[in-house]
């Protein structure tokens, strides 16, 4: 029966308008990236690199597919959460909104199952949100530039191996699966406990911004807790790009989010469970 | 008529904070019933329907329907049931079949799309089917309602209300086909409705409840046709009536006049001895109507 029930769940985010949103702003802005990149990357690069170029000496170029992947999964992983909480905070809310709670809770299918089929469809929204974002930024950006190492400057300057980069964006987009997932349990979350389709994505997105600035503080008991809130962590798939791995940061992220995760599901779980449905 | 109790409701009450929406609710449907649930607005009827149908969980009380405690076997009831609650409300981007579709492999059937069709046909949407319920009137989505609920071809088919909405036409297809489902499928059917005559027209039992309780129950025709009934003749002459009245056998029976009318609680069978009394007292008689006590009762628990 979950397999039916989540059969159902998808065919009816796919049947949304809502729901190619994501996949539509990603489709229009990586290739804008990469255009942005094509015609004047080696002048952007040269300004970026000023500074080290009086240090260093460069030969050859940095520019290629990887590179480009690299700034597209940075960049887009700030604004993916919006993407994914437009659907996720859909999933509950939605039915409210549109009093169709009544005719799912009125069949002989479980509230376990159907809220589980639901997370899971949010889920796997969000899995193809990620792939497909995957699949333009580095399958097109290798198209486009062609390989070569990967040069990052963070903390520290780094410069890749081209034979050492694949597997470790393999690793930060599942890392990014990990974190916009995240997102989106919270977003469902949320849309458990309101009856309309804008509270779960304002909520979410609110929580984001104020659970960033509190990262940003270093004050106090801030300063000995704030490794616990999710967004601390939903940038770590980065460390898939040190030299050397930080397997024990990489864990507590995974660690972190993981248990967000399971917290916002089993809340979602637990209140419509309860809920005495009057809508 | 089988007297297996299809639903059994016992002392069902149900709080929300201080405010008591339903309490000490009994009641029971029969195998073939079309039970008429009758009440005001606010009188807890869709309450009592969402715990039945186990949208809210009562804070106390019993409900049993098939013989199973719906607490413990939810699911194996609620795929014998089909129910339209309140509004129809479907998922507005999918068509009318894609919403049935749905509706169906929730109800654990593999749907064809000939019983689809079918389904469609009876509630005369067949020719919409590919269309959007966006696209519906208020009227098709309550036909839509109906067919969903006798998708799966359960044993108890609950409505609330299910000709709200429809046009003169539509409620009597509607009508036709209540009967219809009772008469050739012998469907149990739990019908809510805030109107009297509707119930009247198809129930064969019936309860009246009111904040919450039960206020009478039984047989339609016993509970129509029993007591006495609020008669009132259109005269030419209503004070020389009612003096005539106040000083015959018939005194006890006065209730008050008005203008040109003389008002009598009466039972049917006396109608007739006040006629030719007043008749034979040159008194003409332009019309003469009776109000049931029951209808009067409810039309002033309606109107409270």
């Amino acid at each position: 029966m979950f397999l039916s029930v989540l059969s159902i769940e998808l065919s009816k985010i796919f049947s949304k308008g809502r729901s190619y949103i994501g996949f539509g702003a990603i489709t229009i802005l990586v290739p804008i990236v990469q255009a942005a990149m094509y015609s004047e990357g080696e002048a952007y690069f040269s300004l970026f690199t000023q500074g080290l170029q009086q240090q260093f000496s460069f030969t050859g170029t940095f520019l290629n597919g990887y590179l480009i992947a690299f700034i597209v999964l940075q960049s887009l992983l700030v604004h993916v959460p919006l993407l994914v909480a437009l659907v996720a905070g859909d999933m509950l809310a939605g039915e409210a909104t549109s009093g169709t709670y009544r005719l799912l809770f009125t069949r002989p299918v479980s509230r376990h199952i159907i809220v589980l089929a639901k997370y899971c469809a949010a889920q796997l929204y969000t899995i193809g949100l990620i792939l497909w974002m995957s699949v333009l930024s580095m399958g097109m950006s290798l198209m486009l530039f062609g390989p070569g190492e990967l040069f990052i400057v963070s903390s520290s300057i780094t410069v890749l191996q081209q034979d050492d980069i694949l597997w470790r964006f393999l690793w930060a987009y599942v890392f990014g699966i990990l974190s916009m997932g995240t997102v989106a349990s919270i977003a469902f979350m949320f849309s458990a406990l309101v009856e309309n389709s804008i509270g779960p994505i304002a909520m979410t997105m609110a929580i984001i911004i104020v659970f960033t600035i509190v990262s940003a503080l270093d004050a106090g008991f801030i300063k000995d807790v704030k490794y616990m809130l999710f967004t601390n962590h939903l940038i770590s798939w980065k460390l898939f790009f040190e030299e050397t791995i930080p397997m024990d940061r990489i864990m507590l992220s995974t660690w972190v989010l993981g248990g967000h995760s399971i917290a916002s599901l089993l809340i979602a779980l637990f209140i419509i469970v309860k809920k005495d449905i009057l809508s | 008529m089988d007297k297996y109790p299809v639903i059994e409701i016992k002392s069902l009450c149900k709080m929300f904070g201080q405010f008591r929406a339903v309490g000490n609710l009994d009641l029971t449907v029969y195998k073939g019933d079309i039970y008429g649930f009758l009440g005001p607005n606010g009188a807890g009827k869709s309450t009592t329907i969402r715990m039945l149908l186990s949208l809210i969980t009562p804070t106390s009380g019993e409900i049993s329907i098939f013989g199973q405690s719906l607490a413990i076997d939810r699911n194996d009831i609620l795929r014998r049931i089909g129910a339209i609650v309140e509004k129809p409300d479907f998922y507005l981007y999918l068509t009318a079949e894609q919403n049935l579709r749905i509706l169906g492999k929730l109800s654990g059937m593999d749907i064809t799309t000939k019983h689809l069709h079918q389904s469609l046909d009876q509630v005369g949407l067949l020719d919409r089917a590919k269309s959007k319920v966006k696209t519906f009137s208020y009227g098709m989505k309550q036909r839509l309602g109906i067919a969903q609920a006798l998708l799966h071809d359960p044993e108890l088919i609950v409505l609330d209300e299910p000709t709200n909405g429809l046009d003169p036409v539509g409620v009597k297809e509607i009508r036709e086909l209540i009967l219809r489902l009772k008469s050739d499928h012998n469907k149990t059917i739990f019908l809510s409705s805030h109107t009297l005559p509707e119930v009247e027209l198809i129930a064969n039992r019936m309860v009246i409840i009111n904040k919450g309780s039960a206020i009478i129950e039984g047989s339609v025709n016993d509970l129509l046709n029993s007591g006495m009934l609020t008669v009132s003749f259109s005269v030419d002459d209503a004070r020389k009536s009612q003096t005539l009245i106040q000083n015959s056998a018939l005194a006890q029976s006065f209730l008050g006049i008005n203008e040109h009318q003389l008002h009598m609680k009466l039972s049917k069978e006396r109608i007739a001895d006040c006629t030719s009394y007043l008749v034979d007292n040159e008194i003409a008689i332009d019309g003469i109507t009776s109000t049931r006590s029951l209808e009067e009762y409810f039309l002033s628990i309606t109107r409270s």
